[in-house]
């Protein structure tokens, strides 16, 4: 069965300009800016397929507003697992998934931005799958469909094939603190990962021989990665699943979210700060190995803001090898990869093209811009 | 004052057959017989002896193969029913095939190939009694020679991914000729090239480099620069690239390699949209190849038998496979591979009749009607385009509002985030107005993808049909978006289960294999 969450307060912040919804002061900011949320029109919008799909249907949600509400308007049959007292909070989302796979829910349907999916990603982390209808005002984590219809269709096509048929993938969480963001300095951190139902084009593997899924895609780019690695350098592996896979492939364990080095196939320090790194640099050749991060294209500076450009500096030429599948670098829609250190020089030294490792004697070779300083080198 | 006859709707009311019939298999029953084999006369007895007790005890089966036993009759109505329940080039506006060029097949071609001159050849027939069909496979060498503008040309290939396995086997066999095997390790493509060059020259052991398009959508000669270097063995590369666009800096690609001691692989299997207007050895290439279904007018014939050509520069001609036919004078013989040549890349001298049929399409067209064939495929390509584009929600992406050559990848991108409706499902509903549409795009770059070549084959008014059909399915993603995702309505089956096809464990594509997966045990 289907199950839907709405936070009903998420994009609120948005159109009043506000860089986020967080927080019950700027949510009232919001409301006397005169916002409304739209959060239940975009669940509408996508219970709309659902409920065209299989009318009448039993959705498992919260009550009132956090769900119960949209989903009588879309005529499907509200179950209510959860009851949260309004207004509601990040405890209420939290609480509410926890309850939604209790009672079965086999995919949670949530309704906001990276605020919500973190609360979500802290209930169910990769227990139920999970797929977000975008309608918070920042989604730098690729949990969220394409647009609230696309959304209704996974579900509906998920529902149809009882989940089979359709494959489901670990996504990064990532979300900001949007105190800063209102202070002009984005730093996505990275917050866990979800189970996301994705539809792959289905029929592209049809005429190949062997049908290349994302998890042995992600091995191929890690078996690629541990062969380019090289005795007496130290590696500072990134945070995210490519990574966590170059350290299965090594036969080590990894920290999902932080920075771990390895030397030798050995792990010499792991969840590193960035004075840990700085420590670890002055042992010996090092080098930096980061995957793509989020949906937004970064290398640097959103997630693993251990590797600070201080780092990057002290690792010299030719500093971080990048590792993600091919079809990470598809999924940028022909838009570059970004880094965004915080400091000038080092962002635009990166600039360029970047060999990025995709699978085992395969590279790609990728346009890097450094947005925050555009025109100041020699970007492509 | 009505019509003696009732006018026919916009579109098509097409309803395909729908038989629910058995598999062959599931039709048998025990002691049916289609034919009576007649007993053995008894002197051909007395001559011959005991055949089957003259096998090795290694041929002989220990049980006889479960074969379905079914009367004639039965057997013919089983075939002309499934036949009934396909959608093939002949009988719709096939333009939806992704890269695969449907183009038409002249019939007569097949009267020619049916001669007993030809079906009686065996291939190890004399040299002095296959003069006629030698001198077809030379010709026809020529003159491909003469559309490619390279040096030598190789029938022998089956085209297709093996053409490109040849392509990187005469570049590996060249490079190691001049003592470079060890150090030229590279081959760079681009996303947009035909994935089987990248896959043929991994396959031959080289490290594969992969280019993404520029900010315009065109092949970044910046980044092949970056690329390039004294390891690099080759660049294999497609142009037009899969999704119709031309390299306008082709000449600078091909010399940028050859500047670092690489050399230029071009895959051309489909040239439909260049024939007599631009020269692989033109652009400076070593080595190209066509397929001769995609170009030159031969069946595709559901997977094979295909056939394709091989055209290289006079360097590395020696490396070309064999064995080749050569004209001696006023004869044609047949000389085996030479030492440097990669050697046997098909039984014999390739596919006869498709060399056959491809030797008569060029004959019945000439210079001017292969000039014909080119010009005609891109107009009628790029007013297809016009027409899809003026369909709300379709696109065109990567050098937008530039014309495309012979092929448009087009993305539903748009339709599908107003409306949640995929490529996937648009191209099944579209087999309900009889329309084939096949969403074949590997890699999956551009999102929800489809692919449209008209080729020179389609007149306007059946290309006008076919966007007729996109328009409505686009309407219905929009009014009515539960016809379009269960469809399809109006054909022989229903939705199959992709992911049976994606599982080893329930994949089955023989009786023995579907019985003992989902059956279990050793049935036969």
């Amino acid at each position: 069965m289907l199950g839907l969450i709405v936070n009903p307060v998420a994009g609120v912040g948005g159109p009043a300009g506000l860089a986020g919804s967080d927080g019950d002061a700027v949510q009232r900011r919001a409301t006397e800016r005169g916002a409304t949320p739209r959060a239940a029109d975009r669940a509408l919008a996508a219970l709309a397929v659902v409920a065209d799909a299989r009318p009448g249907a039993s959705v498992l949600t919260a009550a009132g507003p956090m769900g119960e509400d949209v989903v009588r308007r879309a005529g499907l049959d509200p179950i209510v697992v959860s009851r949260p007292v309004t207004p509601t909070s990040p405890a209420d989302t939290v609480a509410a998934a926890r309850a939604l796979a209790d009672a079965g829910a086999s995919l949670v349907l949530f309704t906001g931005g990276d605020g919500t999916a973190r609360d979500i990603a802290t209930a169910l982390a990769t227990d139920v799958p999970a797929l977000g209808i975008p309608a918070g005002v920042k989604m730098y984590s690729p949990v969220f469909a394409v647009s609230p219809r696309a959304a209704g269709g996974l579900a509906a096509a998920w529902l149809a094939a009882d989940g089979r048929g359709l494959p489901v993938h670990e996504r990064e969480v990532l979300d900001v603190d949007e105190e800063a963001l209102r202070r002009a300095r984005v730093e996505p951190r990275l917050f866990g990962v979800l189970a996301v139902p994705t539809r792959p084009g289905r029929t592209q593997a049809r005429k190949a021989a062997t049908p290349a899924g994302e998890q042995a895609a992600v091995a191929g780019a890690a078996r690629g990665a541990a062969s380019a690695m090289r005795p007496g350098v130290r590696y500072l592996l990134g945070p995210g699943g490519t990574m966590t896979e170059v350290a299965r492939e090594l036969g080590i364990s990894k920290t999902p979210l932080g920075v771990d080095v390895v030397l030798d196939g050995r792990v010499v320090q792991a969840g590193a700060s960035e004075a840990d790194l700085l420590e670890q640099l002055a042992a010996g050749p090092a080098k930096a190995m980061v995957s793509v991060i989020g949906g937004q294209g970064f290398l640097l500076g959103r997630g693993n803001q251990q590797l600070s450009a201080r780092v990057i500096r002290a690792l010299g030429d030719d500093p971080v090898m990048v590792v993600a599948p091919e079809q990470k670098l598809i999924d940028l829609g022909g838009r570059p990869l970004l880094v965004d250190t915080g400091d000038a020089e080092v962002d635009v030294g990166l600039a360029g093209y970047v060999r990025v490792i995709t699978g085992s004697a395969t590279t790609s070779i990728y346009p890097v811009h450094a947005p925050e300083h555009e025109g100041e080198g020699h970007a492509p | 004052m009505s019509l003696p006859i009732a006018p026919k709707p916009g579109i098509r009311r097409f309803h395909q057959a729908r038989w629910d019939e058995p598999l062959v298999f599931e039709l048998s029953t025990p002691g049916e017989r289609g034919v009576a084999v007649p007993p053995v006369e008894r002197d051909v007895r007395t001559e011959v002896g005991d055949v089957v007790g003259a096998l090795p005890d290694g041929l002989r089966r220990a049980t006889p193969p479960a074969l379905p036993e079914l009367g004639q009759m039965r057997v013919l109505k089983h075939y002309l029913r499934l036949s009934q329940e396909t959608l093939g080039a002949d009988l719709n506006v096939d333009v939806g095939q992704g890269t695969c060029t449907m183009k038409y097949a002249p019939k007569v071609n097949e009267r020619l190939v049916s001669t007993p001159d030809l079906t009686a050849m065996h291939p190890l027939q004399d040299a002095d009694d296959a003069q006629g069909v030698l001198e077809i496979v030379w010709r026809t060498e020529r003159m491909l020679a003469e559309i490619s503008g390279m040096d030598e040309v190789s029938l022998h290939t089956q085209g297709g991914s093996a053409a490109i396995w040849a392509n990187i086997a005469m570049i590996r066999a060249y490079h190691e000729a001049n003592g470079e095997g060890d150090v030229r390790r590279e081959v760079i493509t681009t996303i947009f090239s035909h994935p089987s060059n990248a896959a043929a020259a991994k396959a031959a052991g080289y490290d594969v480099i992969t280019l993404h398009p520029d900010a315009d959508g065109y092949p970044d000669l910046a980044a092949l620069r970056l690329a390039l270097s004294p390891r690099t063995a080759a660049i294999m590369v497609t142009n037009p690239e899969d999704t119709g666009i031309y390299n306008p800096a082709i000449r600078e690609w091909v010399d940028a390699a050859h500047a670092v001691g690489a050399l230029a692989s071009y895959d051309q299997a489909n040239a439909n949209g260049i024939l007599g207007i631009t020269r692989a050895r033109d652009a400076g290439f070593d080595v190209c190849h066509f397929n001769l279904h995609k170009t030159f007018g031969t069946p595709h014939g559901c997977g094979g038998p295909g056939a394709g050509a091989n055209a290289v520069s006079a360097a590395l001609a020696p490396f070309l496979p064999g064995p080749r036919v050569v004209r001696d004078r006023d004869r044609f013989v047949v000389e085996e591979a030479g030492p440097a040549s990669i050697g046997s890349v098909a039984p014999f001298h390739g596919v006869i009749p498709n060399i056959v049929r491809a030797y008569a399409w060029l004959m019945a067209l000439g210079a001017p009607g292969l000039r014909a064939v080119a010009e005609t495929a891109v107009l009628n390509n790029n007013y297809l385009m016009k027409k899809v584009l003026e369909i709300p929600g379709a696109s065109a992406p990567y050098a937008v509002g530039r014309r495309r050559i012979e092929q448009v990848r087009y993305s539903w991108q748009e339709l599908h985030e107003e409306t949640g409706i995929t490529s996937e499902e648009i191209g099944v509903r579209a087999s309900d107005f009889g329309m084939h549409y096949w969403t074949s795009h590997h890699p999956y770059v551009v999102p929800q993808p489809f692919t449209l070549e008209p080729t020179e084959s389609y007149s306007m008014a059946e290309l006008d049909e076919y966007a007729a059909v996109l328009a409505e399915v686009a309407r219905e993603a929009r009014e009515e978006p539960e016809t379009v995702r269960t469809a399809p309505h109006r054909q022989t089956v229903h939705h199959t289960h992709h992911d049976d096809l994606d599982d080893p464990d329930r994949w089955a594509i023989t009786w023995r294999a579907y019985r003992r997966k989902y059956f279990g045990g050793t049935a036969a």
